[in-house]
């Protein structure tokens, strides 16, 4: 069978593995992406979130032969850039990192909500994170950071 | 506000919002490059049996299955007995009981494994309900005054019985750890913990060695609110039994389903109150309280204390009796969870105070502030507050940010339409760091500080950051006693090999006891300071001399040194229609004393008064006919999100604390404690109070259906 072909962070990768196999275990597996986090395995809490194509996805609701040929954006991609630089300013003025678990899959969560809108309201920024969860922060420190950073942002998104 | 509380950038921010932390699920090799094999548990299915036998089928090479013949030492987890096995012994005590472990190189091939053991058992009937327990495992009993005599002059008696169901802690990382036999025959242990010591205790037992033959690092940690508190002791027992047996570095990390069913969570309660007013003021209390321990004890005793010493509530009462007991019932072990005991009673004590003022016709808030203790009164447990109860500037405090004496009146006015509004408050305490005598006597803590000869502190403790902040919090202690840029100062995850035995990360006391520590060793370093040398100062725990001792015999002394302060209001508006509440309004007000950082701190304070109310609210966990946890997955077990609560304030009132670092006080559990009482206060009151006395917790929409299904509307 041919090996699945998709981009990785801007890289070009082949996966040689069954097209059942789950997106987030063989980030972390085969690829070394271990700031994807396991939560749950159910698609339930967001911990595993990837940007797919631009879009905030689940990585363990997602097998390998649907990411054939498509872009997949993970935090180790996602931190070189500018908007990571902006976003983690903002969560660090309001230390709204506790135990950092939920944080990757956070910050892509913000990126999704500020590229589809670069002014959202605070409902907007709490719609937009209500599929990851945190047990830490209670999220205001969070939802103001992502606030923050669309306010500082100066175009970058 | 102080310059200490000041906020600065994490020391961990970098590297958890980079995605670099590694957290122990993360390893790809053990750290002298061998491959980890993958360890996964074999659970009880039922809830009481004797097993007779366990079917292993034919084992692939480079696989192994694991069980309690192959602990080299004791097969009991050191926790506060040692009633916890590391693997079953001939019977199991509740559904998801570890009988054995499979252990091998392939994940896959190890599920594979797991699923084809066969085990037989021959069932006995379990005991679920506490209710229906036999046996206690604690059983204490206390209390001042003449409980009798005030009984019978009072002018009127009230009684009620509240209940509290499960909590999960939900920390977003599971359990998981890793045990690495090293080359010179030690054993090391890491994972996602609190309590580095108490798993280097536990693991020399069950491996039968001395203290240098095992070491136990604390890896990044991914939240733990107490669940990480003894239960990685008995994981950490387990994984090390494997790798001895395996000769080769194991990890067993829970999928979510494991970790909501088999691990330990808040203890269900049952709380039966009797109180005796006289002349509009409560001049007694009895208290029984029944909290579920589950199958085995772990640390039933010390939460169990935690509960019954709160019992009493924030309320001057003249005459006091309390009767605590931890039952044992074929369920999941419960354990800590911030709070600890607290929650529980707190609700309880709150509810009931809230009725008494319904039935005598004053409001609630007044009859609560009117009993309100002071300065110099004395505790449940015969002690003293010491110091300032700032409880009744608190409440104004409050009421000046929500309204919430204009509102409590607004909303007792009779309601008709589809949506209705309530307003509760609560007050309550969390006595600062370990119960009674327990830093004194048994966790005697040490702290060091080893500056280097390019003059950088490391400070040597053995309390984790779980997200808490303590590897930020406690240099800017040191680095402010040093006048040394924060940069200068480190912390790092301690691992028990190179750090002495400061105490557990939990009680809320790693701030204000070890931090005092630490800011005291900073002096003594600064004061012998040499430039250029390498040099190391130590500081022991010294109980403060105002303290009443206490004995645990008699509940009798000071519980605690000083105490954090808590007022919450909760604003609702209830769909009648649908039994859907909606927090309206959610303001905490808590004195922790000294901020020694105003962001971590009110990031404390906002993630614990969530969990609250989620524990108010939608956390329902509950057990089926057979004993097996329903709520197994984040669909079924319900925690906040971002759109639950989205008015939510933390106020921070400072009452400093002279004995700990520049004031602060206890302050991670604080937060937790008083939201259940105010939130279902609050339902209550939009419901109607008097018409629906709510006495339960968590309380659910379905809850609020069938208040309303009574009321015939």
């Amino acid at each position: 069978m041919d090996a699945i072909k998709f981009i990785l962070n801007g890289g070009e990768v082949a996966y040689e593995g069954a097209a059942t196999d789950r997106l987030l275990d063989v980030l972390r597996d085969c690829f070394g992406c271990k700031s994807v986090k396991c939560g749950c395995k159910e698609g339930e809490c967001g911990a595993c979130s990837v940007l797919i194509d631009g879009r905030l996805i689940n990585s363990c609701c997602v097998a390998m032969g649907a990411v054939e040929g498509a872009s997949v954006l993970t935090l180790e991609g996602y931190r070189e850039t500018e908007r990571f630089a902006a976003l983690s300013k903002a969560f660090s003025e309001l230390s709204a990192v506790q135990c950092g678990f939920c944080i990757p899959g956070m910050v892509l969560a913000a990126e999704s909500v500020l590229a589809k809108n670069p002014h959202p309201s605070e409902a907007e920024i709490r719609e937009g994170l209500s599929g990851n969860l945190c047990r830490c922060t209670g999220y205001n420190a969070i939802v103001n950071a992502v606030n923050n950073a669309a306010k500082e942002a100066n175009g970058l998104w | 506000m102080d310059k200490i509380s000041q906020s600065v950038v994490k020391k961990d921010h970098a590297p958890k919002i980079e995605g670099r932390s590694v957290y122990v699920g993360d390893y790809v090799t053990a750290r002298d490059g061998r491959p980890i094999l993958t360890g996964k548990l074999l659970h009880a299915k039922v809830a009481r049996a004797r097993v007779l036998s366990v079917q292993v089928p034919e084992l692939p090479a480079g696989y192994f299955y694991v069980d309690a013949k192959d602990v080299p030492g004791d097969n009991n987890v050191n926790i506060v007995l040692d009633d916890t096995p590391v693997y079953c012994r001939e019977t199991v005590e509740y559904i998801g009981e570890p009988i054995g472990m499979v252990v091998g190189p392939d994940e896959k091939e190890v599920q594979r494994i797991l699923s084809g053991i066969k085990v037989n058992y021959e069932e006995l009937e379990p005991i679920l309900d506490l209710r229906a327990a036999e046996e206690a495992f604690f059983d204490y009993e206390f209390g001042h005054g003449d409980v009798e005599q005030a009984f019978r002059e009072a002018d009127k008696v009230y009684e009620e019985e509240f209940e509290t169901g499960y909590q999960d802690q939900t920390y977003l990382e599971t359990q998981g750890m890793m045990a690495e036999p090293e080359a010179d025959g030690r054993m090391f242990v890491h994972g996602s913990s609190q309590c580095a010591y108490y798993i280097h205790g536990a693991v020399m037992r069950v491996l039968g060695c001395g203290p240098t033959g095992v070491h136990v690092l604390q890896d990044v940690t991914g939240g733990g609110f107490g669940g990480k508190e003894a239960f990685p002791s008995i994981l950490g027992a387990q994984v090390a039994v494997a790798a001895c047996k395996a000769k080769a570095p194991v990890r067993c990390v829970f999928d979510r389903r494991e970790d909501l069913e088999y691990t330990s969570k808040r203890h269900p309660s049952l709380c039966r109150y009797k109180m005796a007013v006289k002349d509009g003021r409560v001049i007694a209390v009895d208290c029984d309280v029944i909290f579920n321990a589950g199958a085995y004890s772990t640390l039933s005793a010390v939460v169990l204390q935690r509960g019954i010493i709160a019992a009493p509530g924030v309320y001057n009462i003249p005459n006091v009796h309390v009767r605590g007991r931890a039952v044992k019932t074929n369920t999941t072990p419960c354990g800590a969870y911030r709070g600890f005991g607290g929650p529980q009673t707190f609700f309880a004590m709150e509810r009931m105070m809230d009725h008494v003022a319904q039935d005598l016709g004053v409001d609630e808030i007044a009859f609560k502030e009117a009993h309100l203790v002071k300065q110099g009164d004395m505790t449940s447990t015969q002690g003293r507050y010491h110091f300032p109860v700032p409880l009744q500037a608190m409440i104004d405090e409050v009421d000046a940010k929500c309204q919430l004496k204009r509102k409590h009146e607004e909303y007792k006015k009779r309601q008709t339409g589809r949506f209705r509004r309530g307003i509760g408050m609560s007050a309550y305490f969390h006595g600062a760091g370990f119960t009674g005598s327990g830093e004194r006597d048994l966790i005697k803590a040490v702290a060091k500080l080893r500056k280097y000869a390019d003059g950088t502190v490391e400070i040597l403790a053995s309390n984790g950051d779980i997200g808490q902040g303590v590897r930020t919090t406690f240099p800017k202690i040191v680095a402010n006693e040093l006048n040394l840029p924060l940069d200068k100062v480190y912390y790092d995850h301690p691992d028990t090999a190179r750090v002495p035995d400061s105490g557990p990360t939990v009680a809320s006391r790693s701030l204000m006891v070890v931090g005092e520590l630490l800011r005291r060793a900073a002096i003594k370093l600064r004061t012998v300071w040499v430039e250029g040398q390498e040099q190391e100062v130590e500081e022991r725990f010294q109980e403060p001399d105002f303290m009443i001792p206490f004995y645990l015999d008699k509940f009798q002394g000071d519980a605690y040194p000083t105490y954090a302060w808590g007022v919450d209001a909760i604003e609702v508006e209830v769909d009648t229609f649908t039994g859907v509440t909606r927090v309206l309004n959610a303001v905490g007000n808590f004195d922790v004393g000294t901020p020694i950082d105003y962001n971590i701190v009110v990031g404390q304070m906002e993630g614990g008064f969530l969990q609250g109310i989620g524990y108010a609210s939608i956390e329902k966990m509950d057990y089926d006919a057979k004993g097996r946890i329903r709520n197994n997955s984040f669909s079924d077990y319900l925690i906040p999100t971002t759109k639950d609560v989205p008015n939510l304030t933390a106020m921070l009132h400072v009452e400093k604390y002279p004995y700990g670092p520049y004031g602060a006080k206890g302050a991670g559990e604080l937060p937790l404690v008083g939201a259940t009482a105010a939130y279902v206060a609050a339902v209550e009151q939009a419901l109607g109070a008097g018409k629906h006395p709510l006495r339960h917790a968590p309380f659910t929409a379905e809850d609020t259906v069938k208040e309303l299904t009574k009321e015939g509307n």
